[in-house]
């Protein structure tokens, strides 16, 4: 038996010596492929894995409890510290769950400038995806390649709004800047060059024999596990159901603008990946709609509603009563309608959900989060099973999960 | 003396109330003006008894009776095809009647159409998991016992999930103050060292940007620098190896090095 003292608790109750054959592992928290702090725990029989365990909340910061204490405003800067890989799509959901609650119509050049980032922040998402993927897996190169396009499009990130990691560039009502001078064409520069780029990752990788091999046939999803496990984003698209909800209940203009869905049939490994560089291509063929889309709109940045939206920097410094409106948002906050709302987006990794129960105060009655990577964990359980040790992190990779999404 | 606060509810209060401010409300729509839904709410309706349908923003709340939840769900995704629970999670209204609100956020693809199935437990109360029907509850009942403490039958590993398993209370109740209570505040210690250490290692300094000038444990004084942990000494500190003047620095940089600043990316 394990001998129990303070320094050494004994967890779960895990005999670490039997008498069969069977091994008990710990898998994390701190492994380089766990990406983040996820300790999973592994019954294995030689390399084959007969029951997972994964055991999350390293990283629990309480934010839902950190959301009631705060004003709306003030919680925006805490969402990017959720999925930080793509912490655009973050700030946008939470922005957009407000803006249904007090039923608020942002400005049309607010919300192009709001797509361009959520479309460059799932393609950063996507590399990073890749570039950890595969260096998991055991392709070096990859992962160079891809961070040198990722760090091109945070170079724009950067000339947007200062940031590179944690933006916070979309705010309740439109967004505070507008594009800088020559951003577009920047922009452009980006989405002429990121075909070739996303040709030699998959030149390097499509039928590559060691990536083949370490992902076909790996982690399989059925579509009725990926339903009954509420999947959602690539995970649910990789097992063949088209639901995509850019697509299926449009958000900001992406009733207006060209993309397909891609959905792949194998349910494995290799079909994500597949469709994560699909989707890469169809992020560009937004974009590059976007850009004459945002030369036609007229310059309003953000919602005109005195009772939740501060004035424009102009006005506030030049009219009283908007000088006042603006003191009486910033010290107290604004007061939404009683209700609630659940509103979805969908974010790199799926659907990012935030249910806001208002009662009229400036602080939130109950805000829940939904974030897509506590269901794609969740389903390892079922998934790990009936794999070999190796996969596993093959597996976990695959998932795109992140830790600060999860934990929360 | 301080006025007494009400401790049911600790959370962040506005500091300001208008008293003839009354909050507007969202509307709630009838549910006859959805045709799916107002087909949806009258196959429930024939089955079960529900409380209250109403649509707000789009998305139908259906009130039923809490015993019922998991012969609802079954119905739900065998008849009415809503083939998604993508959340679920309680609110807490035990300071003002003593009860939690569950809520089950579904969606249907078939329908595109996403609904809110909610209903009232009294705090004790235990409810039935649906990890039956839908595996993603396992997780989700599993974080809405750790937060707060909402008690589930029929689920197969109901332990805490983000919380360690030895947390004392619920934290997302809204008893609990966002600094954690005295167990929090201890928990690290208590574990670890044990109970008595608590007088020894002291209480944790939460104020990150607090500065104690004596502390010669985390900081050095410039001119009053210490051998770490011992005492503050008011005499300045020799420093002979420094030359008049301070430190030198080498002030020959090469020419080719210099830094330039691009215009753009090549």
């Amino acid at each position: 038996m394990q001998k129990v003292n303070k320094l050494k608790p004994f967890f779960e109750n895990l005999v670490f010596e039997r008498e069969d054959n069977r091994m008990i592992i710990n898998f994390g928290p701190q492994h380089p492929s766990s990406h983040g702090q996820l300790r999973l725990i592994l019954e294995l029989d030689g390399e084959l894995v007969t029951k997972a365990i994964p055991d999350v909340g390293y990283l629990h910061r309480g934010m839902e409890k950190m959301a009631e204490n705060m004003i709306y405003n003030e919680f925006m800067p805490t969402t990017d510290r959720m999925d930080y890989i793509a912490s655009t799509s973050n700030n946008y959901g939470f922005a957009l769950a407000v803006e249904k609650l007090i039923d608020l119509d942002v400005p049309r050049r607010a919300k192009v400038i709001r797509m361009m980032l959520l479309e460059l922040s799932r393609i950063t998402s996507h590399l990073f995806w890749l570039a950890c993927h595969a260096l998991d897996v055991g392709a070096m190169t990859i992962f160079l390649y891809a961070f040198r396009e990722r760090e091109y499009a945070m170079d724009l990130f950067e000339d947007y709004c200062g940031a590179r990691l944690t933006h916070s560039a979309v705010r309740i009502g439109g967004v505070p800047l507008d594009l800088p001078k020559g951003w577009t064409n920047s922009l452009m520069k980006f989405i002429n060059e990121m075909p070739a780029a996303i040709e030699t990752y998959e030149g390097l990788l499509d039928k590559n024999r060691i990536w083949k091999m370490r992902l076909e046939d790996v982690g399989v999803i059925t579509p009725e596990m990926a339903q009954s496990w509420g999947c959602s984003g690539l995970m649910l698209r990789g097992s063949g159901i088209a639901w995509d909800i850019r697509k299926e209940e449009p958000y900001e203009l992406y009733d207006e603008v060209e993309f397909d869905v891609p959905v792949s049939d194998r349910c494995d490994a290799y079909g994500r990946y597949k469709l994560h560089m699909k989707e890469m291509r169809e992020s560009l063929k937004i974009l590059k709609q976007l850009i004459p889309m945002y030369a036609e709109t007229t310059p309003e940045l953000m919602a005109n509603a005195p009772k939740y939206i501060s004035a424009p920097k102009e006005q506030v410094m030049t009219q009283n009563y908007s000088l006042m409106q603006h003191f009486v948002l910033v010290t107290q906050g604004m007061r939404p309608p009683v209700g609630e709302v659940y509103v979805v987006t969908e974010s790199p990794k799926g659907e990012l959900g935030f249910y806001i129960n208002s009662q009229g105060d400036p602080y939130p009655y109950r805000l829940k989060v939904r974030a897509p990577s506590f269901w794609h964990t969740s389903i390892l359980q079922a998934v790990l099973p009936g794999q070999y040790l190796a996969d596993v992190v093959t597996i976990i990779g695959n998932a795109n999960i992140v830790f600060g999404e999860i934990d929360r | 003396m301080r006025a007494y606060q009400d401790k049911k509810n600790v959370q962040a209060k506005a500091y300001y109330n208008d008293r003839f401010y009354v909050a507007p409300q969202i509307p709630k729509d009838e549910v006859s003006t959805d045709e799916v839904f107002a087909k949806d709410v009258k196959d429930l309706e024939s089955s079960f008894f529900v409380k209250e349908a109403y649509i707000q923003r789009g998305q139908l709340v259906v009130y039923i009776s809490a015993k019922d939840n998991l012969a609802v769900m079954e119905f739900l995704r065998d008849k009415l095809n809503y083939n998604f629970l993508s959340e679920l999670s309680a609110i807490d209204w035990l300071a003002k009647s003593g009860e939690f609100e569950i809520f089950y956020q579904m969606l249907s693809t078939s329908k595109k159409k996403r609904m809110r199935v909610k209903f009232f437990i009294k705090e004790k109360e235990e409810i039935k998991s649906v990890t039956s029907i839908y595996q993603s509850a396992d997780w989700a009942e599993r974080e809405m016992y750790d937060m707060f403490g909402v008690r589930i039958t029929g689920h197969h590993y109901m332990k805490r999930i983000l919380m360690p398993d030895d947390w004392h209370d619920h934290p997302l109740r809204k008893t609990y103050p966002l600094i954690g209570d005295e167990e929090a505040q201890w928990y690290e210690i208590d574990k670890i060292f044990g109970r008595e250490y608590r007088d020894i290692i002291g209480p944790e300094e939460r104020d990150g940007a607090r500065i104690v000038e004596k502390d010669t444990h985390r900081f050095s004084r410039i001119k009053h620098e210490v051998p770490f942990g011992t005492e503050y000494s008011e005499k300045e500190t020799e420093m002979d190896y420094q030359e008049e003047g301070g430190i030198p620095i080498v002030r020959k940089l090469s020419k080719k090095n210099e830094p330039k600043i691009l215009k753009e990316r090549p």
